[in-house]
């Protein structure tokens, strides 16, 4: 895309080309119009978060992966590894999500065995900021990376078209829709209402047990108040000790128990007539088959 | 030379139509109001602190006064991954082109690589920077380069969605020879104008004052603020 060599007049040679995108959205339209669809990419939906506290990061996420409106997985990993110091937390398209992370780590270990030194998340930030305004836009992933390293602790989030950010604290959700659309808090799913717990109750240098409990509430914030995102709540608590991943740190949003016995018992309805018509069928063949149950 | 357009849905004349698909269109946006102005002895240089994507703000302090090398800051509105980008990139050429001179690269050199990058890529690019520093040949100096990739030196520059409100307050108070004081008054006066009528300008006013004893960082909070008429 960045080709220096290249004059404006010139069509464009090296570099990518989202000529397809294009054709893809016009195939879709002509799709559309015959009464068929595409398969749409998956969603994670999605809630994640990250909090900078006294001794490391908190990252934060729910567990709930969308298709359209349904619910494709109801216990997915968003917290991805990195590095033995730096996870990443991913929102937007599942697979893109994915496989940057996926990237990001190979790449990453990489560079740490060159240089001979652990990584830094200011690395993994760079590479994954670059890495996405390639494309300009089309991965369609959102990112929180936090991490310690040599240099102290960070956490910086990532938006799809490769701008960053580097705050204290940070949520992030599915890619937006238009800005025309008017449902605002369904399209920037779960991201506002974990940043309206954050912005009322974050504090520079909290303990553990008080910074845990609020990434806790901001994601739960985002599963009751957001269709996107749901299920359980997973941490990762990462400080120059190690890593301490919490999968399934809590269940917010418990299946219903139904209150009482809704079977009748037999009798209750009264019955009025009964009339029994003998059907005449002929046996006409009969075969037996063993199931294998072992 | 409009300022940049807060929304975005904003229009690139190539690339982004109906056809593209909707998450690839969200971008986010600097909004931004940012400001530079040039006296005897340096630049004082400011600007807001929102970015947003559509209506949400998602970063409500951030820092859009960029360095590029010691004596070199470049103010950022448009797109903050396109910015932050072309930022990158003249920051490593820059680095470059200074340690081959064995000398602090010149505000004009700087002002250059960006120009050269917003007018290749003008079609892709959604970027409206001002570059402003102090050099050892012509002192302070405020270069704009607003989309599209014109490169134009002015003693003072407004850019961003909020400097379409604040051109009359600009052109009306701008004199000559202003002290640093003066400048810092006349910059914050104008940034809190600005963004108390911009949707997509706010937070906090960041200024910076770069001469050649070096660099000074100020930030003006929300309720310090100079005060005006409100109705």
């Amino acid at each position: 895309m960045m080709n220096i060599d290249q004059r404006p007049c010139e069509s464009q040679r090296g570099g990518f080309s989202f000529e397809n995108s294009r054709r893809n959205a016009m195939l879709e339209e002509n799709l559309s119009k015959l009464g068929y669809s595409a398969p749409k990419a998956r969603k994670t939906g999605t809630t994640i978060a990250g909090i900078m506290y006294k001794d490391g990061v908190i990252l934060g996420a729910d567990t709930r992966a969308t298709d359209d409106m349904v619910v494709a997985d109801k216990n997915c990993m968003k917290i991805h590894y990195i590095a033995p110091n730096i996870y990443c937390c991913g929102a937007g398209v599942a697979a893109d999500a994915e496989i940057t992370t996926q990237m990001m780590a190979s790449n990453v270990e990489l560079h740490s065995l060159s240089t001979g030194r652990p990584p830094m998340v200011v690395t993994v930030t760079r590479q994954l900021k670059q890495l996405l305004f390639r494309y300009q836009g089309h991965i369609g992933s959102s990112l929180i990376v936090g991490g310690v390293d040599a240099t102290g602790t960070h956490l910086y989030s990532i938006y799809p078209h490769g701008s960053t950010d580097k705050l204290p604290y940070l949520t992030m959700g599915a890619a937006l829709h238009s800005v025309f659309s008017l449902s605002l808090s369904t399209d920037r799913s779960g991201a506002a209402a974990a940043m309206s717990v954050f912005e009322d109750r974050y504090k520079p240098n909290m303990e553990l047990k008080e910074a845990k409990t609020l990434v806790r509430d901001a994601i739960a914030a985002g599963i009751f108040c957001d269709l996107g995102s749901g299920s359980n709540v997973d941490l990762c608590v990462i400080t120059k000790a190690g890593v301490e991943y919490l999968r399934g740190y809590d269940q917010p949003a418990q299946k219903g128990r139904k209150q009482g016995e809704y079977k009748y018992k037999p009798g209750t309805t009264a019955v009025l007539t009964k009339t029994v018509t003998p059907l005449s069928l002929d046996l006409v063949e009969e075969a037996v088959h063993l199931m294998d149950t072992k | 030379m409009a300022a940049s357009v807060a929304v975005a849905g904003a229009q690139h004349l190539s690339s982004v139509s109906d056809l593209v698909p909707d998450w690839a269109r969200q971008e986010v946006s600097t909004g931004t109001t940012i400001m530079a102005v040039e006296f005897d002895g340096g630049v004082v240089i400011g600007a807001d602190s929102r970015t947003t994507t559509g209506a949400y703000i998602a970063n409500r302090v951030t820092d859009k006064l960029t360095p590029i090398h010691d004596r070199i800051f470049c103010c950022r509105s448009g797109s903050a991954a396109d910015t932050q980008a072309i930022a990158d990139a003249v920051t490593y050429q820059l680095g470059f082109h200074s340690i081959e001179l064995d000398e602090p690269p010149l505000v004009r050199t700087a002002a250059n690589l960006f120009k050269e990058m917003c007018y290749r890529y003008r079609e892709e690019l959604m970027a409206g920077i001002i570059v402003a520093g102090w050099d050892k040949r012509r002192g302070g100096q405020v270069y704009t380069v607003p989309m599209g990739g014109m490169l134009v030196r002015q003693p003072v520059s407004v850019g961003g969605s909020g400097s379409s409100y604040v051109y009359g307050f600009v052109d009306s108070n701008y004199r000559s020879g202003m002290s640093k004081e003066e400048c810092l008054r006349f910059v914050a006066e104008a940034l809190t104008l600005a963004m108390e009528r911009d949707g997509s300008s706010g937070g906090v006013a960041r200024l910076a004052v770069i001469t050649e004893e070096g660099l000074e960082r100020r930030v003006i909070l929300g309720n310090e603020l100079p005060k005006f008429f409100s109705a």
